[in-house]
């Protein structure tokens, strides 16, 4: 099987990490006026995507991530904006098409949408949805919102939502909807992006990314079984960027620390120690934390292996101050990515 | 096969069977993976991310197998049938974890642990508890052959002792140290709210955490 190439991408992701300003942490209202504010710089700094995924709890105040994006598409003319994730299985389908067809709108088809679970299991409860139910609310859902975005008059017929019986749903698109559905580890949401002809974003947020590669070969294999072409395949990784390893390390380290200790319980993250944290930054770990040629190495040594073409570094963490983190983003604009592009561009192609 | 050469059944292919899957086929053990779905639509799964496990019809595999590995979410448990797993070795590797799997009301017990009532429920199999307390993920990378440095511990569980044997070499071998910590009930230690849960830890520092030997 020939390898097709698709275009390198770099992009950057949020969750709606609170910010901070002078060690003061930044009312919700302000932290979403930051993150628009990062999204246009992210155009600024020549990267490709920027994306927020919905949450809903206090350090992570996002859970209208469309309505944020679309402010950002006003301010914008050149970069894609999307989902990081949309939280599916607690939405309704036909509400997500039409906020992300009006995003596509206008942003003149700069919009994307990823699907998926995330790690934000709060809109559960939030809406009225049990957690046992997950797995066959994604899989519905997720199979009414592929029919819709085929585009035309849609009748469906489900458990999780009522049917719909020929309806228009507008708007209608005038440029692609790209979608991607984001996989954690599960071997079946693989299944189903191949099956709909979906993206595969990998959720790599802890532990070796190489542990991923069977994810992407599963997502090809099937692609391939189908009798559908090769789809783009990307990371999302939490990361932080600084002038130097230090540096990162030294801005990165409290606020890591303090958020995985502050959710690890209800997530089954243990504490994090000073060890783990080097680990996760090394070679062998998820974290793109350092300078930015220790992020660019990193990112050039695991996207040939996951087979991958895309990478979205999921910056902040609740507390990081904006200035930090707009320095971050442009040291990832400006010097990660052209970096990365170098190193990858003279990397031997591995067999997809 | 026997004692030896156990025939391994993993119920489930998501997130943990394909794992567990993998773990016992480089151990060299023969495994079948099978769940409620027809066999082709997990063939795909286990070929690319279990090679050398086979996919099998759930009784078929059930029926064949010296030991049997429940690697499905908790709440499914309830759709399978105790008559299927008469007589059978069961690791039981699920959890009740509320906060990110949901209420089950009969679960929600303060005098039993999970595997207890897992038990009392396959009352002709032999239940014993391990490869609980560390993430899928975990499992998936930590493995490792028996006196490498820091090789992580496993916590086993059990009421049947030729059972708790029997699981002991099986964890030993896919390349875990096992920590015999007592009775199904001494389980509970290794829920979710225990000392040891999500944590990697060797042999030494377990044994410290569980309260096996002087801190």
């Amino acid at each position: 099987m020939s390898e097709p190439s698709f275009p390198l991408t770099f992009g950057l992701d949020t969750f709606g990490d609170l910010t901070s300003e002078n060690g003061v942490p930044s009312t919700h209202a302000q932290t979403i006026r930051d993150i628009v504010e990062q999204g246009v710089v992210a155009e600024q700094v020549g990267l490709d995507f920027f994306g927020i995924g919905e949450h809903h709890t206090n350090d992570w105040p996002m859970p209208a991530a469309d309505v944020a994006l679309a402010a950002i598409a006003a301010r914008t003319s050149r970069i894609h904006v999307g989902s990081a994730v949309t939280v599916l299985s607690s939405d309704d389908p036909v509400r997500v098409f039409q906020r992300f067809s009006t995003l596509n709108a206008i942003s003149n088809g700069r919009a994307e949408v990823v699907l998926g679970r995330g790690s934000s299991i709060e809109s559960f409860p939030l809406f009225g949805y049990d957690l046992a139910d997950y797995e066959e609310l994604f899989e519905e859902k997720t199979a009414l919102f592929a029919e819709i975005v085929k585009g035309g008059p849609v009748t469906w017929r489900g458990r999780m939502r009522p049917p719909l019986n020929g309806q228009d749903i507008v708007p209608h698109l005038d440029a692609p909807l790209p979608v991607s559905i984001g996989v954690g580890g599960s071997p079946h949401s693989v299944l189903r992006a191949a099956r709909h002809g979906f993206n595969l974003m990998l959720a790599i947020i802890g532990g070796q990314p190489a542990r991923f590669a069977p994810f992407s070969q599963l997502f090809i294999q099937a692609l391939a079984k189908l009798d559908k072409p090769r789809l783009p395949i990307g990371v999302h990784s939490p990361g932080h960027v600084a002038e130097t390893d230090e540096r990162a390390k030294e801005e990165f380290w409290p606020v890591y620390r303090d958020i995985i200790a502050k959710i690890g319980p209800s997530r089954g993250f243990p504490p994090p120690t000073p060890e783990f944290f080097e680990r996760e930054v090394g070679p062998r770990g998820a974290l793109y934390v350092g300078s930015p040629e220790t992020v660019a190495m990193k990112i050039a040594t695991n996207l040939p292996v996951l087979s991958a073409n895309r990478f979205d570094l999921k910056h902040g963490m609740p507390g990081m101050s904006q200035a930090v983190l707009l320095r971050s983003i442009e040291l990832f604009g400006t010097e990660v990515v052209p970096r990365a592009k170098e190193l990858l561009e003279n990397a031997p192609v591995l067999p997809g | 096969m026997g004692v030896d050469q156990p025939r391994v059944a993993v119920l489930g292919a998501g997130h943990v069977g394909r794992v567990i899957a993998r773990l016992a086929a480089e151990a060299g053990y023969e495994v079948d993976v099978a769940t409620t779905q027809q066999p082709e639509d997990i063939a795909l799964t286990v070929e690319v991310m279990a090679p050398g496990a086979r996919v099998r019809l759930l009784d078929q595999a059930v029926a064949e197998a010296d030991l049997v590995i429940l690697a499905i979410p908790l709440h499914r448990f309830a759709t399978l049938d105790p008559a299927l797993l008469e007589g059978k070795v069961v690791i039981d590797m699920m959890n009740y974890w509320p906060e990110v799997n949901g209420t089950l009301s009969q679960f929600e017990r303060a005098d039993a642990g999970s595997s207890e009532l897992v038990a009392a429920r396959l009352d002709q199999a032999r239940v014993v508890k391990t490869l609980n307390h560390l993430g899928y993920h975990q499992l998936d990378e930590e493995a490792a052959p028996a006196g490498a440095p820091g090789r992580r511990a496993l916590g086993i569980a059990g009421d049947d002792p030729a059972a708790v044997e029997l699981v002991r070499g099986f964890v030993d071998r896919i390349g875990f140290d096992p920590v015999l910590i007592g009775g199904l009930a001494a389980g509970r230690r290794l829920q979710p709210d225990g000392p040891v849960f999500g944590i990697p830890m060797g042999r030494v520092d377990f044994e410290r955490a569980m309260g096996l030997v002087p801190a």
